[in-house]
């Protein structure tokens, strides 16, 4: 069975993908809102930023947001003297890098299910009365939540798997950043772990089929109800 | 108790013009499919911006391209019963019929719900949802809709339109009876003549 230092990876990884998944989650609504519904000069730029972390090496994106973050960095400078927050070798900063590596899989999702609500629907509630904003909450935003559920899931994933940004930007710091992967990695450069290694490594495929299963379910559910829509 | 629409409207790619003053309680718009009958409710309930012109509604300027005036569509008080009804899937039919009454300011609401719903025929339907009603069924729900909204006027777009021929007079009579009972002005797009000659008493073409 599991050591008790095996439960603590298990729980910081859970810990570090939850909070990064809920942290992203309004802002990747927001950015999936604005590229599904708005056209505004920049937007390709905005989409192909967000996609940015998909396609870069990850390690790249780990020093960008040293550069960023970090200590010396514009706001990681700013966020250390205005409130003492500090995200370099904290578990802070192994949810940012989970979280900006999650966040194109979460807009992608939800923008489809966002496109997907019938705007003439949205028209309807207008007409009947509704402000822009009463429409986008009693219309937009139920109707697209499947995809809300199915991007969380997603990034949930992403984030439990996350390796190259967190180790090069948080480090690897046992019971701090020392997430799933990490200790995976850690293990394997010490003799003698390889039990160790195999188990937290059929907890991480565990946790990942299981969070790929549920936003499979979820994405069906979603075509489900659009196919009963009309 | 009036339409006053002149405008003149971007239709796929090319411009129409219309020119209409009603004071009938029941006006018709009439005209070839492709005309552009349902751009012109569009634009009077918002949804549509003219290219240039004035839409007024028993007295209230909705659109004057002139005087810069363009009201958004929650604040025009249309009761637009679309030709595709847009019945919202995820809520059950009470709760489309009470969408709009809930925005209403309740001194402005003028239509008593149980007697709506009456009229209407659709007591038996408030729990179910949406997708599970017939096309009557579901037309009379979208008309209950826009008329509990409390709204100035009401636009019907081919209200027949995809009816079995036996629900054809029910809802002929139904639209008789909100002309007669309710006197709320009423604009309808139709291609049947026989329902616009016995419904209507004013017509307008679309050419």
């Amino acid at each position: 069975m599991l050591t008790g230092a095996e439960w603590a990876v298990i729980g910081l990884s859970l810990k570090v993908s939850l909070v990064a998944v809920l942290a992203t989650l309004p802002v990747a609504y927001g950015l999936a809102w604005l590229l599904a519904r708005r056209r505004f000069p920049g937007r390709l730029l905005l989409d192909a930023a967000v996609h940015l972390p998909l396609v870069l090496p990850p390690v790249v994106t780990g020093w960008l947001l040293l550069l960023l973050f970090g200590r010396a960095g514009p706001v990681g400078g700013w966020l250390e003297a205005q409130w003492g927050v500090g995200l370099v070798f904290r578990w802070t900063g192994a949810a940012l890098a989970a979280a900006v590596m999650a966040l194109p899989l979460m807009v992608r999702a939800m923008r489809l299910s966002i496109e997907a609500v019938d705007r003439r629907l949205v028209e309807a509630a207008r007409v009947l009365g509704a402000s822009p904003a009463r429409a986008f909450a009693t219309i937009t935003l139920p109707l697209s939540a499947p995809g809300i559920a199915a991007g969380a899931v997603l990034g949930f994933a992403r984030s439990l798997g996350e390796f190259g940004a967190t180790i090069t930007f948080a480090s690897n710091i046992e019971g701090e950043t020392r997430t799933l992967p990490l200790a995976i990695y850690t293990g394997l450069q010490l003799p003698g772990a390889e039990g160790a290694v195999a188990r937290l490594a059929v907890i991480a495929i565990l946790l990942s089929l299981g969070a790929l299963l549920a936003s499979e379910w979820l994405v069906r559910r979603s075509m489900g109800q659009r196919a009963h829509v009309l | 108790m009036s339409f006053k629409v002149r405008l003149r409207l971007a239709v796929g790619g090319r411009t129409i013009a219309l020119d209409l003053a009603s004071q009938a309680r029941l006006t018709a718009l009439v005209g070839p499919s492709g005309a552009g009958k349902t751009s012109v409710l569009n634009a009077i309930a918002g949804l549509a911006r003219p290219r240039e012109g004035r839409i007024a509604v028993g007295g209230t300027v909705l659109f004057d391209s002139a005087a810069g005036v363009d009201l958004a569509p929650e604040r025009r008080r249309a009761g637009y019963v679309f030709q595709d009804l847009r019945l919202f899937p995820h809520l059950r039919v009470a709760q489309n019929l009470a969408y709009g009454e809930r925005i209403a300011q309740p001194e402005r609401r003028w239509a008593g719900r149980e007697d709506l719903i009456a009229l209407l025929g659709i007591g038996h339907l408030l729990r179910r949802w949406p997708a599970t009603l017939s096309g009557g069924e579901a037309r009379r729900v979208a008309i209950g809709r826009a008329l509990l909204a409390a709204p100035d006027f009401l636009l019907l777009d081919e209200p027949t339109a995809s009816l079995d021929p036996g629900r054809v007079e029910a809802l002929l009579a139904l639209v008789e009876r909100i002309r007669d009972e309710l006197a709320i002005p009423i604009l309808l797009v139709s291609h049947d003549r026989a329902e616009v000659e016995r419904l209507a008493g004013h017509v307008a073409h679309l050419p």
